[in-house]
């Protein structure tokens, strides 16, 4: 059973990650968050299904045309929802990210249909066995490219001129403009990003569960209860989070019955960010006075 | 010349209109008699509300062609997408009673939905047919007077059919159930567990899952290990679907048995390769001999429905053959109520004696005590082959 748990958990608990360093990305440099982050999960899926299955493209096209829809995606957020009202001093990008993200659903709902879809692939057709344990070599793939593309944010921060403009630009901003870093333009392009991450999600998920309109909601709910279980702030923590919820998730289900699953996972998200209100893995801010 | 009206006169008038268009309108011969439909006519579900309106429209044309009912009045069938949503059924429901006038309503796949809509129909004393959702208590609902009938399942012989085939088709001596999490779900686990004892079994275990859930292998492993020789599924297509990919991905090919929500939305489609290890259970089956009915009513859809080429495109048939029947009957209560009334209809629907109908020939179909047309005499036992649903033969 143990082995199930771990198959299980791992595998949803990297999407949850994947999707939620979009949030880590977007908050650590402008202080916002994209709350239609699911509708990305779900927007990558849905153009991925359609290219392949729709218009029999080669998965190897389809996947990076969906991913490139969504970094557009996650431009016009950032230009529609978000810069409005930050430039305008308002916190109404809350609402207007979620806003958005519902007008995507429901267009998507009328162009796409509301029956659910199957995404085949070769990666979740035939299992590899091991005793009593079976799992599909994407289930393998999943935790492999959530963590890889951990480690590349943490990469492209750390030892990138880009990175360098980011963290410029998120310590001091101001400074960050004096030194001629377009600030606007980072935040669009950690927009971009961060749904980019959230349509590799969708499309990673999608064969193992199916394309449907409203198919990124409860992973966009989830995966923000993850973002601020790691700390917001820290990819690393965020995505260890994301493991830990996945493995939480489906070890209650395993030795407590599916009757416990969410009061279980919930609990415990209370609980730890009782015990660390900062998240797991998110240090204090420091206030000057 | 312009007319002065008093205040009085103005405010009299309209309200007079209003009155004669409502007092002393006896329904014309022209008038049509409004058939209501609540159903999942999009979302997972859709082809299930797909499937009902084709048996309930075969039915329609073949009635109005022999000159409608209640001397010559049409029947038109009024639509309403409940989405799989009671709250939504309940909405649809009272604008079909309120606005349309609708004398009957048909309901859906979903047993929440019409068990949200029964005490609302049997309030306003219209009735209530049921010709898929198969929760027990959606027609024994201890209402009294009970507007509710059906053409379908009844959780509780289902059951019955399928601890018997699990038993009769794969040995089965500790079956596990793993079973929608709703009052669809509820009623089936109280059907199934009456029904393993009955039969002498005991159960390896029950485990629960919800519409959205991506992955079910844990709640399979547990019942893996507490020894389950074969499986009972009770789910719709999306949901059910997960269940039988996720056996796929734990590589554990045990037998499965599954109710007949599975075959409301695409289910070969979203479970892949295993989807055809499934045996699940219909009224109906178009394939092999068919009597007259069948003869005529597969010619209709292939006539009508240019998709259907044979017995394997009617899917799902169910759904197709219960909608065939329930408005067959409707028309036979119509006629014996003589009126549209509610309360006349009602009693309509208790008064038929016989129908030599599609899945069987009825005789007493409705009584005051037995308000389901059907019993587990009428189920078949069918999987998918591709996208075509067949009987297991052998």
């Amino acid at each position: 059973m143990l082995a199930t748990a771990l198959v299980s958990g791992l595998g949803l608990g990297s999407i949850y990650g994947l999707i939620a360093l979009g949030f880590t990305l977007t908050f650590a440099v402008s202080g916002t968050v994209n709350f239609a982050q699911g509708s990305s999960v779900m927007l990558g899926a849905v153009i991925c299904h359609a290219l392949a299955v729709g218009m029999h493209w080669p998965m190897i096209a389809a996947a990076p045309a969906a991913l490139a829809a969504c970094a557009i995606w996650g431009l016009v957020v950032e230009r529609v929802a978000v810069r409005p009202f930050v430039t305008r001093g308002t916190n109404s990008w809350l609402m207007a990210t979620v806003a958005l993200g519902i007008v995507l659903d429901n267009l998507v709902m009328v162009l796409f249909g509301k029956e659910p879809r199957a995404l085949p692939s070769v990666l979740a057709d035939e299992p590899w066995v091991i005793g009593k344990v079976g799992i599909f070599p994407l289930q393998i793939l999943i935790p492999a490219v959530g963590l890889g593309l951990a480690f590349l944010v943490h990469l492209g921060m750390h030892r990138t001129g880009l990175g360098l403009k980011l963290r410029a630009a998120v310590d001091h901003p101001d400074a960050a403009r004096l030194m001629s870093i377009d600030v606007t333009l980072l935040i669009a392009v950690t927009y971009a990003a961060a749904a980019l991450l959230a349509g590799i999600g969708g499309i990673l998920i999608a064969p193992l569960y199916n394309v449907a309109y409203d198919m990124g909601t409860l992973f966009g709910i989830k995966a923000f209860a993850v973002a601020i279980l790691g700390g917001l702030t820290n990819p690393w923590g965020v995505v260890m989070a994301g493991l830990a919820y996945g493995l939480v998730e489906a070890c209650a289900t395993t030795w407590l019955g599916s009757s416990s699953t969410q009061i279980v996972t919930f609990t415990a998200v209370i609980a730890a960010l009782a015990l660390a209100p900062s998240g797991l893995f998110g240090g204090r801010t420091k206030v000057r006075v | 010349m312009p007319t002065n009206l008093t205040r009085r006169q103005a405010l009299a008038l309209p309200a007079g209109i209003a009155l004669g268009s409502l007092v002393g309108r006896p329904a014309t011969a022209a008038e049509p008699v409004k058939i209501g439909l609540v159903a999942a006519l999009s979302g997972p579900s859709a082809k299930s509300g797909e499937g009902i309106t084709r048996g309930l429209t075969i039915a329609i044309d073949e009635i109005n062609a022999r000159g409608g009912v209640l001397g010559g009045r049409m029947l038109e069938l009024v639509r309403r997408d409940d989405e799989s949503n009671p709250a939504k059924g309940q909405t649809a429901a009272r604008e079909l009673i309120d606005k349309e006038g609708a004398a009957i309503l048909f309901g859906g796949i979903d047993s929440p939905v019409s068990l949200a809509i029964v005490p609302l129909v049997n309030a306003a004393h219209v009735p209530f047919m049921g010709v898929w959702a198969a929760a027990t208590n959606i027609t024994r609902n201890s209402a009294n007077p009970n507007y509710v009938f059906r053409v379908s399942a009844v959780d509780v012989l289902v059951d019955r059919a399928l601890v018997k085939h699990a038993m009769a088709t794969f040995g089965a001596k500790t079956p596990g159930l793993i079973l929608v999490n709703n009052g669809w779900g509820e009623s089936n686990f109280a059907g199934l567990t009456a029904a393993a004892a009955a039969a002498g079994i005991k159960l390896a275990g029950a485990e629960k899952f919800d519409d959205k859930d991506v992955d079910m292998t844990p709640q399979l492993q547990r019942l893996r290990d507490a020894g389950a020789d074969s499986l009972i599924l009770v789910g719709n297509a999306a949901p059910g679907a997960q269940v039988v990919k996720s056996l796929q991905r734990s590589a554990w090919t045990v037998p499965v048995v599954s109710h007949w929500g599975i075959s409301g939305g695409r289910f070969p489609e979203l479970a892949g390769s295993w989807a055809g290890k499934v045996h699940f259970v219909q009224t109906y089956s178009f394939f092999g001999s068919q009597n007259d009915v069948g003869k005529r009513v597969l010619a209709a859809l292939m006539a009508k429905y240019p998709d259907i080429k044979g017995p394997g495109d009617v899917t799902p048939p169910v759904g197709v053959a219960n909608a065939y029947d329930a408005m067959q009957l409707t028309a036979l209560a119509l006629a014996k109520a003589g009126s549209t009334d509610g309360d006349k209809l009602r009693e309509g629907f208790l008064a038929i004696d016989a129908y030599q109908g599609l899945i069987k020939n009825y005789t007493k179909p409705f009584t005051d005590e037995n308000h389901d047309a059907l019993n587990e005499n009428d189920y078949v036992m069918v999987r998918y082959n591709g996208d075509q649903i067949e009987p297991i033969t052998g």
